[in-house]
């Protein structure tokens, strides 16, 4: 069936995008470019790229691995060093690709960072993972970006000008020692311009799910339609043409009454559209997927998709205000908003993209998205009186996703949909 | 022509089925813990369903005598009871060959004979008694499956050998019962209905030459009316019994549930998730229900429903099934007593043992050192069984909590202790106005819930 897979044209331009970009890092010894590490959530890429260097996101070498059965050898290797089970399996398979020759997903191997920027928005564990990779990379420089928590749901022009002032201090600084370079803000500015771009076209994007049938699956698909922006390409012209290459033929689906491309072709009959809270599971993704457009059922909006930068709310960066739009860019982020901000937003989703139910897909290794989550759950279940469902699996470690287990709970959760679509008392 | 409507639930240890009628009336039920496979599981469960659906139109159709002559309702009970013994029986036969089987395959022609008088000794006195059982005792009425009651007898037997030939008897046995169990026996409802009548009279005319002593039995009110009336109520009876035994009970739509529901034959429609099944067998026999909990073989489940009877959410336990029924039914092989044992054991208890696992296999290692330290077997029982419902009292938290009227299904609903614990932490965590519903047909609320399903959709199409 592998060879049959259905691909949009957007994804194979994707895909050599993403090609390219390893191959810069395979050669990056050769041509002199400098190496950063940064995380998906808060990635200040316009700021790297700025400085002339190239980013890695081990987040993303992770999913890649667990996509290429191959994280369940590296966690097993990271459990060996000392890492327990309960680590998130994102660092175990990030440190078990390290130990073992840190060979990216691509075949070709990843060079060793020459900066890790620990941009850390909503997750306790970037923190740790940025220690152990210190440890492995001892002469890497460090960078710490701090970003505040939404505590009281807004962004203050305090927390604002904490970041600037950390950008200035900390991260530029040493962005400039690693290249070599001078900080130079006409360059940060001209990759604002395209992220500025980029972000109305994927909102523009993400959008057309209000149309019956959704024309895509802004889940499983939009977890491809967010690679670019968030793995290397936020503030790249290739960026801009990629997601308007993207907007075409998804508003071409529109026009035509489509539904979305599924990896078994056109998903012919839309019977249930879902809001998604939490990460996919990457190591049975095509099974996942299965299970949902095999039922008919379409995911219409999802958290995950907005891991990178949530701009439903109304964020847009600013380019003539580079270094606070950086840091309004890391504050917005949905991992950073506070639980009352998420249900606000999954909320809106689910009434703007006329949601039938919710569905949570806990993962076991990750507090960051797991904590809150049956309080979200309960409480779009009390506003909105939507029909709710809860699974649970992993993001990386293939003996946490159990397929009879999901299914059985899908099969109740998708009749349950039905059920209140259609039962009356007889 | 009326018609009825079958539920059928292959779980994870039983296979239950309902029978419903127009109204959604239960009418018949059926249980097996047969692990053959679930279409024969379908079948024995279906069967009995329909047997017992006889009995049910026999009592409807007679209503009104039974209203004015209590003997009657008795006679129709022994009836039943005779019939259920005559069920038995055919598979106890069936039980002899195969142990008879067993014994000529797996020893050596030398020890066979010892053995098969050993065998021939056994059945020669387990026979009766649980002819007395059924005829004079409450056995039919105590929903025992085959296995269960012939183990607790065949068990008593042998502890009267020689230790010697434990290890023998046990393994003949073992080696005999599941095929036994797992057979589909058909029977001939009339002529075996039509045979009970006749045992029934045998038993009455005796009743004269008998005491209370002889037969352990009590000569109640019915009974003594029965004693120098049986044959005017047989002569009454006959005809209307015959009527039902001819009957055509039409199935005029299924719905299957439960874990095995993808295996069987029935068209997609026809199958249904066990959450939407249970929750709508709750709420039809309390339609108060808001909240229900579903201790079952291998899952627990949390379910809110709404008004209708529609399930708003649910939360199932996952990746563990320590605090279902195959926990409780791990335990009483630890402890060697019998599934029915444990609930009544663990009321006794004085004293809580705080159990800390939350693993069924460590547990068990738990109990043991428990017991070495000198804890008594009814407190480790109760602090297991508190334990169980700790766990589905998470669960309910998960689901949003307990809203009134919470109801109580599920084949672990029947165990006293546990109802014991539901009850004191449900109102402990939400409040004493909680209206705690439970019923004796709560383990076929899920094929409840699937007859139900099956007559509206027969309805709505």
């Amino acid at each position: 069936m592998a060879n049959e897979v259905a691909k949009e044209k957007s994804m194979i331009i994707q895909k050599e995008m993403i090609a390219g970009l390893f191959k810069d890092l395979s050669t990056a010894k050769e041509t002199g470019k400098k190496i950063v590490y940064t995380f998906v959530p808060g990635n200040i890429s316009e700021l790297i790229l700025s400085f002339g260097m190239l980013p890695v996101y081990p987040e993303i070498n992770a999913l890649q691995s667990g996509m290429r059965k191959k994280s369940g050898d590296y966690i097993r290797d990271a459990e060996k060093v000392g890492h327990s089970e309960d680590v998130c399996t994102y660092v175990k398979c990030d440190v078990g690709m390290m130990i073992n020759g840190n060979i990216g997903p691509m075949g070709e191997k990843i060079p060793e960072p020459d900066l890790l920027l620990l941009s850390y928005t909503g997750c306790f564990t970037f923190m740790k993972w940025f220690e152990t990779l210190k440890r492995l990379y001892p002469n890497a420089e460090v960078a710490l970006l701090h970003t505040p928590y939404q505590e009281a749901q807004k962004v203050t022009p305090e927390m604002t000008a904490y970041m600037v002032k950390q950008l200035k201090e900390e991260v530029i600084p040493k962005m400039e020692k690693v290249s070599g370079n001078k900080y130079d803000e006409e360059k940060l500015k001209y990759h604002l311009r395209n992220s500025s771009k980029v972000e109305d076209l994927i909102i523009k994007i993400f959008d057309t799910t209000k149309n019956v049938p959704s024309p895509i699956d802004a889940y499983f698909a939009g977890v491809y339609y967010i690679g670019p922006i968030n793995n290397g390409f936020r503030g790249s012209e290739e960026a801009i043409n990629y997601y308007q290459e993207l907007y075409n033929e998804i508003l071409e689906r529109v026009k035509m009454g489509l539904g979305p491309i599924t990896p078994e072709g056109e998903m012919e009959k839309e019977r249930f559209r879902l809001v998604v809270e939490g990460p996919p599971n990457w190591t049975h993704f095509r099974e996942f997927w299965k299970l949902f457009y095999d039922m008919g059922a379409v995911i219409v909006a999802s958290s995950y998709t907005k891991v990178g930068g949530a701009y439903d709310l109304g964020f847009r960066v600013d380019p003539e205000k580079p270094l606070e739009s950086l840091a309004e860019y890391c504050m917005n982020c949905y991992t950073n908003l506070n639980l009352e901000q998420r249900v606000e937003l999954l909320g809106k989703c689910i009434v703007d993209y006329k949601a039938d139910g919710f569905l949570v897909n806990s993962i076991k290794s990750c507090n960051s998205f797991s904590a809150g989550q049956l309080m979200i759950m309960q409480q779009l279940e009390k506003q909105l009186e939507i029909p709710v469902g809860f699974i649970e699996s992993d993001l990386v470690d293939p003996r946490y996703f159990s397929y009879s287990n999901i299914k059985n709970r899908l099969e109740s959760f998708f009749q349950m949909l039905d059920q209140r679509k259609h039962y009356m008392k007889v | 022509m009326k018609k009825y409507f079958l539920g059928i639930d292959l779980g994870s240890t039983t296979s239950k089925a309902i029978i419903v009628d127009e109204n959604d009336k239960i009418i018949g039920r059926g249980i097996t813990n047969t692990r053959a496979n679930y279409t024969v599981a379908t079948e024995i469960a279906r069967l009995e369903a329909i047997y017992n659906a006889r009995f049910s139109l026999l009592k409807m159709k007679l209503q009104d005598e039974i209203d004015s002559n209590p003997e009657y309702k008795k006679y129709i009970e022994d009836v039943e009871s005779v019939f259920q013994y005559l069920q038995f029986k055919k598979r106890l036969d069936r039980l002899q060959i195969q142990f008879n089987d067993t014994i000529d395959k797996t020893f050596k022609e030398d020890d066979r004979a010892l053995i098969h008088s050993q065998i021939k000794e056994i059945l020669g006195d387990i026979g009766p008694t649980i002819r007395e059982q059924f005829l004079y005792g409450n056995l039919g009425s105590k929903n025992q499956f085959f296995r269960d009651i012939v183990s607790e007898y065949f068990n008593k037997q042998v502890a009267l050998f020689d230790k010697k030939y434990f290890e023998t008897l046990m393994l003949v046995y073992d080696k005999s019962i599941t095929s036994v169990e797992n057979e589909l026996t058909e029977y001939n409802f009339k002529e075996l209905v039509l045979q009970s009548l006749e045992i029934l009279n045998d038993k009455y005319k005796d009743l004269d030459n008998t005491t209370a002593e002889a037969h352990n039995i009590e000569f109640d009110t019915e009974l003594n009316i029965l004693k120098g009336n049986y044959q005017k109520v047989y002569d009454s009876l006959k005809d209307h019994i015959i009527f039902v035994s001819n009957m055509d009970i039409h199935i005029a739509n299924m719905v299957g549930t439960g874990y095995g529901r993808a295996l069987l034959p029935f068209p997609e429609q026809c199958i249904k998730s066990e959450i939407l099944c249970h929750a709508f067998g709750a709420h039809a026999v309390f339609p108060n229900t808001k909240t229900v909990l579903d201790i079952g073989g291998q899952d627990t489940k949390a379910i809110q429903v709404d008004s209708y009877g529609l399930v708003t959410s649910f939360h199932m336990n996952d990746r563990c099934a320590a605090g279902c029924g195959r926990y409780l039914g791990y335990i009483a092989d630890e402890f060697s007593i019998s599934l029915n044992e444990l609930g009544p054991l663990a009321i006794e208890a004085k004293n809580e043992v705080n159990i800390c696992s939350t693993c069924t296999v460590f547990a068990a290692a738990e109990i043991r050192e428990l017991l070495n330290v000198g804890q008594k077997r009814s407190d480790i029982l109760a602090g297991l069984h508190r334990a169980i419902v700790m766990r589905a009292m998470s669960l309910l938290a998960r689901s949003g909590g307990v809203r009134n009227e919470f109801t109580f299904t599920g084949g672990v609903a029947r165990n006293q202790a546990v109802l014991k614990y539901v009850t004191e932490l449900v109102r402990k965590n939400y409040g004493d106005d909680i209206t705690i519903n439970i019923h004796t047909d709560s383990i076929f609320m899920g094929a409840l819930g699937g007859a139900m399903f099956a007559r509206r959709d027969y309805m709505n199409n």
